[in-house]
């Protein structure tokens, strides 16, 4: 296991993040803040909470469980616990920012973006996630990212949260299987 | 709500309570608080289930189980066939065996079974390369049926152990109460089964339940009541004096509900026979949570359809 962001380097990217989503996406209009099960939803929280404060518009918190849309649920055998979506507003004719703590193949972002249309009709769907590392099999982007790597393929990158985790950090991992998520 | 993800479900079947622990039971009613949000999207649908195939095979009657099973499998975007044993190649001779590997040859994936004998799930599951999930057999067990009764207990009362819990009426014939006591008993619930002496058999004892023969003397002890269906297509001899009689010693009614805990669960599993089991204040007054139960079926049924999917032994 290899660090490759410390405590602060990490508090460095989820600041330079918000500062990116805080900026470009507009003031004037209703916006959801959707975390992606387990730790986009710590971070998303962690964003709307600053959102909160800079903003007068409310700002709506979700998070989903992308379990049942994964185009590799049938080549996974064994799935821990699947937990509930958390989406109880409206989101048509919102602003949705989906959040996940790190992008690579898109195929979670795929999964959340066909779990959102089944909520209802955003006005817009933005991306943001604190770690950009590469590896792409979709043709997915992210609007906004905290910090990109160069991450080999065949090693994982694994976000720590101190509401997880005990603290903050970003880790390269060997490894055959790819945690959930 | 326990052992948070790090549990791992295995299982291909679901025969039968018996053979669960009580993590998995509990597993089972977690993936089920997971599937009730999807029905209360706008859009009730998930791809979990995409390109699969579920097969009812109803040889028994059955309306609420098999529509409940059906609707399941179509929330999960599976497509089901459906088989029932009236007017089907059974009444040509086939055997369930081979009416069941000749849907299977058509590329089934899981099967939903209600069969009138005892242990017809576990054979089809050795025999079968499907998933199997039994939708009651015989007398033996209705698993989906207690899992889904357990789970509206939970989301009502907030936990199972330590209640106490009366199972009442016709308890030798009823597959449902054996499902109850075997569920209940592993996750640490007391139960006390009631009924007449020719529909109690003594012998259930064995299972870890009390037995009484008086409703008025559990009314005040008891978390919940569980009150079965009086099956008249299932006994043949009479086994109590009249109906009128059996309604007056161990229907629920108002009176009776007054000498309850304030706020003890009504369950019944249905169809009702209203003013036999209960009377319709009770059926539909506040501590009953029968239609609950209904509409809880459906999330327990996408848990258990989704979890054997995903079993590898």
């Amino acid at each position: 296991m290899k660090r490759l962001l410390t405590a602060q380097q990490l508090t460095r990217a989820l600041n330079r993040l918000y500062r990116l989503v805080d900026s470009n996406l507009p003031k004037d209009r209703p916006l959801a803040v959707i975390g992606i099960r387990t730790r986009g939803e710590t971070l998303a929280q962690r964003i709307t909470d600053r959102l909160r404060q800079s903003r007068t518009h409310p700002i709506d918190y979700g998070v989903l469980d992308i379990t049942f849309y994964r185009d590799d649920l049938s080549l996974r055998k064994g799935m821990p616990l699947v937990r509930a979506t958390e989406i109880d507003f409206d989101l048509d004719g919102k602003v949705v920012l989906l959040v996940d703590d790190v992008l690579a193949t898109g195929r979670s972002v795929r999964a959340a973006m066909d779990a959102l249309v089944d909520f209802g009709r955003p006005q817009a769907i933005r991306l943001a996630v604190l770690i950009d590392r590469g590896g792409r099999e979709l043709p997915i982007a992210a609007d906004f990212v905290g910090a990109s790597v160069n991450a080999p393929p065949g090693e994982r990158v694994q976000v720590h949260l101190k509401e997880h985790d005990g603290q903050d950090g970003a880790f390269l991992i060997k490894s055959g299987k790819r945690r959930r998520q | 709500m326990t052992d948070k993800g790090q549990f791992v479900w295995k299982r291909r079947h679901l025969v039968g309570l018996d053979e669960l622990s009580a993590a998995e039971i509990l597993h089972i009613l977690d993936t089920a608080e997971s599937f009730r949000e999807v029905s209360t999207r706008s859009i009730k649908k998930v791809p979990a289930l995409r390109g699969k195939v579920v097969a009812l095979l109803f040889f028994e009657d059955s309306t609420r189980t098999r529509m409940s099973f059906e609707l399941a499998a179509s929330r999960l975007s599976a497509d089901t066939v459906l088989f029932t044993a009236k007017g089907s190649s059974l009444a040509k001779g086939e055997t369930t065996l081979d009416t069941a590997r000749n849907i299977e040859a058509m590329g089934v994936d899981i099967f939903v079974i209600r069969h009138g004998q005892a242990g017809a799930p576990h054979m089809l599951a050795r025999k079968l390369r499907s998933s199997v999930i039994n939708a009651g057999d015989g007398q033996h067990e209705h698993p989906t049926q207690a899992l889904l009764d357990i789970f509206t207990i939970r989301q009502r009362l907030g936990r199972i152990e330590g209640l106490k819990v009366a199972i009442v009426g016709d308890i030798a014939h009823s597959r449902v109460a054996r499902s109850n006591i075997i569920g209940l008993r592993k996750l640490g619930a007391e139960v006390v089964v009631v009924g007449p002496p020719t529909l109690v058999p003594s012998a259930i004892s064995a299972m870890g339940c009390d037995i009484c023969h008086h409703l008025d003397d559990v009314l005040g002890e008891v978390d919940v009541i569980n009150i079965l269906r009086i099956q008249f297509e299932r006994f043949g001899g009479n086994l109590f004096p009249s109906v009128r009689e059996y309604s007056r010693l161990y229907g629920m009614n108002a009176e009776r509900l007054k000498r309850c805990k304030k706020d003890v669960l009504i369950m019944h599993p249905g169809p009702i026979n209203r003013g036999v089991e209960m009377t319709s204040d009770v059926a539909d007054g506040p501590n009953s949570c029968i239609l609950q139960q209904v509409t809880n079926g459906l999330a327990v049924r996408m848990a258990v359809l989704y979890l054997v999917s995903q079993g590898t032994e």
